[in-house]
């Protein structure tokens, strides 16, 4: 559920200077910026540049040293995880995952279910919290139709990854926060994938922020790109723009 | 939610409780007894199997629930308390101290909160020990009378089994609402399931009382099944029995907790020309099937099931869950 | 006053001595071999019956406890390796302790079956000496002797010698051991062993105090699992001071608290370590496996 009618023109996502240390190690250092609604952000940098870190920040995983985090003009910092989903943020991980022991179909109601009335409300109501009809439309724009009842531990790797993604859609996110969606998928596949991420961006007016190694897979879907090297933002901009970049081509060839 | 069709599934926990009914027409006394036994093991084995099966936090607590459960209703019975109010007390009372022993949860998972929830069980079977003004130490509670109609043996056991049923229905109702999906959620990768809005905190919990209510809910008719109440058999030892009794049944399975009970009160009857060497084999059983079969009978089961329909060797068990 | 402190302490040194030596060989199976030994308590009763079985049948002491001994090393080591541990394994962490847990009400009644449920009486020292007011009981000496030397000796194994280290190198990780060129299975299997000889010495130690009984394994082992978390159960060091500080505290308690709640004492304290400090006294947080 999002909160109600934020002021138009605010910022879906807005980091006020991040900071996240672990012992002497500033992984996080002093890190702004925002997202407009609508678009397509993505994050680039480095291995070891913060931006896991920094996605951990801005989704409660971790909370941040100091700074502020804002979610359609609202304070969030140290909200849950949970909660923070409940507002509308979901994400994908780096890392798979899915629900091995559950159908297809019912990890998709389950990344739902929460969103739909109460608690008890769900206990007593449908078995599919009513979410059947929108899991056929996420299984239909992912291509998962035919894989609706198997479970989805037997899927190979392209499929979860599809799964996972879809996943973070089922609940209509204002913010969907996608953590390397193009690692490990395979080349026929990016293709259809990269539509299906523009198509849920145009369709349910989803605002994203996309961490990626794949240069030309975050060149052809974002609309805008920050790169981050040593914690801190070094180059914001057009993709075109961050590519050219010389302290961006700096970054990545010095490690 | 469920590994097979839900309705088939409880279509045949349904049928093997109405089979257990009419079996009981042509058995002794004592095999009435047995039958009501295995009714009252399996309410409490279905309530850890919620707990432990599908929301996947060990507890070795449930003996202490089932124990609550049944001095509950050896002290308020005499009092005039009807059955029905001493069973709901006795659910309601585990419901909460179920949420109180699932805190832990909350911090350790694993084998850290198999110790937590063990040395619970031992300080709570002291208190029953000890505390004699309340439970009467050592020499229990005697001549519990059976709630009026069902004061015969085989009237009991249709108590009991009228009473498995709702719990049947229930927790199949449950376990295939969104909660049941939150649990497995919590089972399988916390992480991801708090990331998709499941509050984490709020369904273990709730996982720890409504298995603990079982717990309750078995107790009380424990009580006035044996009329008799004593510490000893909320011991540790009842932890395990039922914990075996889940994993042996198949942990996390709809029908394993009635097959799980079922071996645990057979057994002994079939070994007993063995006399006390029957523990000795069934421990040794339980062994060899956790190493052969980790899902349990219903999963050795459902595997021949579906190699014998396939007519060829099926894929590795829909329940290999580690 | 002081005496009666003195003397009690004493007394909680002896027994928390053994509590540490059955504590060492849990933490030492939890961290080397992923094994979470729910019957180890029970490990401590086996041999305890062999020594009298043995004796029974005509062998002297000095006899019986190394042919004990090797009762012990053979099933609670090798066997219970080989035929539990090694099989069940790769089903996962859990699913291994809740085959313990069935070991344990196996050997348990093994025991009964074989042994009678009477407890029995077991050889010990008697006699000691007056040092001031304090009594030194010859007993409690020898225990703490043992286990002093046990503990040293162990000490030494792991630190000094080249299958020492390698021991320490598998328990914390066994595939960079592997590629050191470790022989992982061996060292998993020595761990096993040791174990064996540990609880072989805390039933010689703890039988004349606590008597043969097969049902005794149940309090041994509690008391030995909250020492180990106590203590903190990634260090050897740790399991040395939980054991200790247990036994110290438990006899105090019954000393000075209600007796029928002496028992209670390991259980509170493991429940408010795994809570409030789960990685124990002495032990690093970073080694904490959930």
């Amino acid at each position: 559920m999002t909160p109600a009618g934020p002021t138009p023109g605010t910022p879906v996502l807005e980091a006020r200077d991040l900071h996240r240390s672990f012992g002497g190690v500033r992984a996080v250092n002093g890190i702004s910026f925002s997202v407009a609604p609508g678009e397509i952000l993505g994050v680039i940098g480095p291995n070891g540049s913060g931006k896991s870190t920094l996605f951990n920040c801005l989704l409660g995983q971790l909370p941040p040293s100091a700074g502020q985090v804002l979610l359609d003009g609202e304070d969030v910092t140290g909200m849950t995880p949970a909660a923070l989903n409940r507002r509308g943020v979901s994400r994908t991980f780096q890392l798979l995952q899915v629900f091995p022991q559950l159908s297809v179909r019912e990890n998709l109601i389950l990344a739902g279910q929460e969103h739909v009335g109460s608690r008890l409300g769900r206990l007593f109501g449908r078995p599919d919290a009513g979410l059947t009809a929108a899991a056929e439309r996420m299984l239909h724009l992912f291509r998962l139709e035919a894989l609706a009842d198997l479970l989805a531990g037997g899927l190979s790797y392209g499929q979860q990854k599809l799964l996972d993604a879809a996943m973070a859609f089922m609940a209509g996110p204002r913010l969907v926060l996608l953590d390397e969606p193009a690692g490990g998928v395979n080349l026929t596949l990016l293709g259809a994938f990269r539509e299906r991420l523009r198509a849920m961006n145009q369709e349910a007016g989803s605002t994203f922020v996309v961490i990626e190694h794949n240069m030309d897979f975050v060149m052809s879907l974002c609309t805008r790109v920050i790169c981050i090297a040593e914690g801190q933002i070094i180059a914001d901009g057009s993709p075109q723009a961050v590519r050219e970049n010389p302290q961006v081509i700096e970054a990545y060839l010095g490690h | 939610m469920m590994r097979g069709r839900p309705g088939a599934l409880l279509a045949t926990a349904l049928a093997g409780i109405l089979a257990v009914g009419l079996l009981s027409f042509v058995l002794e006394p004592y095999g009435v007894y047995l039958l009501s036994l295995w009714a009252v093991y399996t309410v409490a084995a279905i309530g850890l199997n919620l707990t432990l099966g599908y929301a996947g936090q060990i507890s070795l607590a449930q003996a202490t629930f089932v124990g609550v459960g049944a001095y509950a209703t050896a002290l308020l019975m005499p009092h005039g308390w009807p059955f029905g109010a001493t069973l709901a007390l006795a659910g309601g009372l585990c419901f909460g101290l179920g949420l109180l022993f699932g805190f832990p949860a909350l911090r350790v998972q694993g084998h850290y909160l198999a110790f937590v929830t063990l040395a619970l069980t031992t300080l709570a079977f002291l208190v029953m020990r000890n505390e004699a003004w309340l439970t009467g130490g050592v020499q229990g509670i005697a001549h519990i009378a059976r709630p009026v109609p069902f004061t015969s043996g085989r009237a009991f056991l249709m108590l009991c089994l009228l009473v498995l049923t709702l719990v049947t229905v229930a927790t199949w109702w449950l376990l295939r609402s969104p909660w049941g999906r939150a649990f497995i959620a919590l089972r399988e990768n916390p992480i991801r399931a708090a990331s998709l809005g499941v509050d984490v905190r709020g369904y273990t919990l709730l996982s720890f009382a409504i298995g603990a209510a079982l717990g309750g809910v078995c107790g009380s008719l424990y009580a006035p099944l044996v009329q008799y109440v004593e510490p000893s058999p909320f011991a540790l030892a009842l932890s395990l029995s039922l914990l075996l009794m889940v994993v042996v049944g198949g942990s996390g399975s709809f029908l394993g907790p009635y097959v799980g009970a079922l071996v645990a009160v057979l057994l002994p009857e079939w070994l007993r020309f063995m006399q006390d060497y029957y523990l000795v084999v069934y421990a040794m059983v339980v062994m060899l099937l956790l190493a052969v079969c980790p899902d349990g009978l219903v999963g050795l089961a459902g595997r021949m099931l579906d190699r014998q329909r396939r007519g060829h060797p099926a894929e590795p068990a829909d329940g290999g869950k580690a | 006053m002081f005496w009666l402190l003195a003397q009690l302490l004493v007394a909680g040194l002896a027994i928390g001595a053994i509590y540490a030596l059955i504590a060492i060989g849990f933490s030492l199976l939890w961290q080397g071999a992923q094994t979470v030994n729910f019957a180890q308590g029970d490990f401590v009763s086996l041999p305890a019956f062999a020594i009298l079985g043995f004796t029974a049948l005509g062998l002297p002491l000095w006899l019986a406890i190394p042919a004990a001994l090797a009762v012990a090393v053979l099933v609670l080591g090798l066997l219970f390796k080989r035929v539990l541990v090694q099989p069940m394994l790769h089903h996962g962490v859990l699913q291994l302790a809740i085959a313990t847990m069935a070991l344990s009400i196996f050997l348990e009644n093994v025991l009964k079956d074989t042994g009678g449920a009477e407890a029995y009486p077991f050889p010990g020292l008697t006699g000691g000496f007056n040092l001031g007011a304090l009594f030194l009981d010859w007993q409690s000496l020898t225990v703490l002797a043992v286990t002093v030397v046990t503990v040293s000796a162990l000490n030494a194994f792991l630190s000094r010698t080249r299958t020492g280290r390698a021991m320490q190198a598998t328990a914390q990780n066994p595939s960079v051991a592997r590629l050191l060129g470790i022989d992982v299975e061996r060292m998993i299997m020595l761990t096993f062993v040791i174990n064996a000889v540990l609880v072989t010495l805390a039933a010689v130690l703890i039988s004349p105090v606590y008597l043969v009984k097969f049902d005794n394994g149940g309090q041994i082992g509690l008391t030995a699992f909250s020492a180990a978390i106590v203590g903190g159960f990634n260090q050897v060091r740790g399991a040395v001071v939980g054991g200790l500080l247990l036994g110290v505290v438990e006899t105090f308690a019954a000393t000075y608290g209600p007796d029928q709640y002496r028992t209670a004492v390991p259980m509170v304290l493991l429940i408010l370590f795994v809570l409030f400090r789960p990685h124990g006294l002495l032990g690093r947080r970073e080694e904490r496996r959930v």
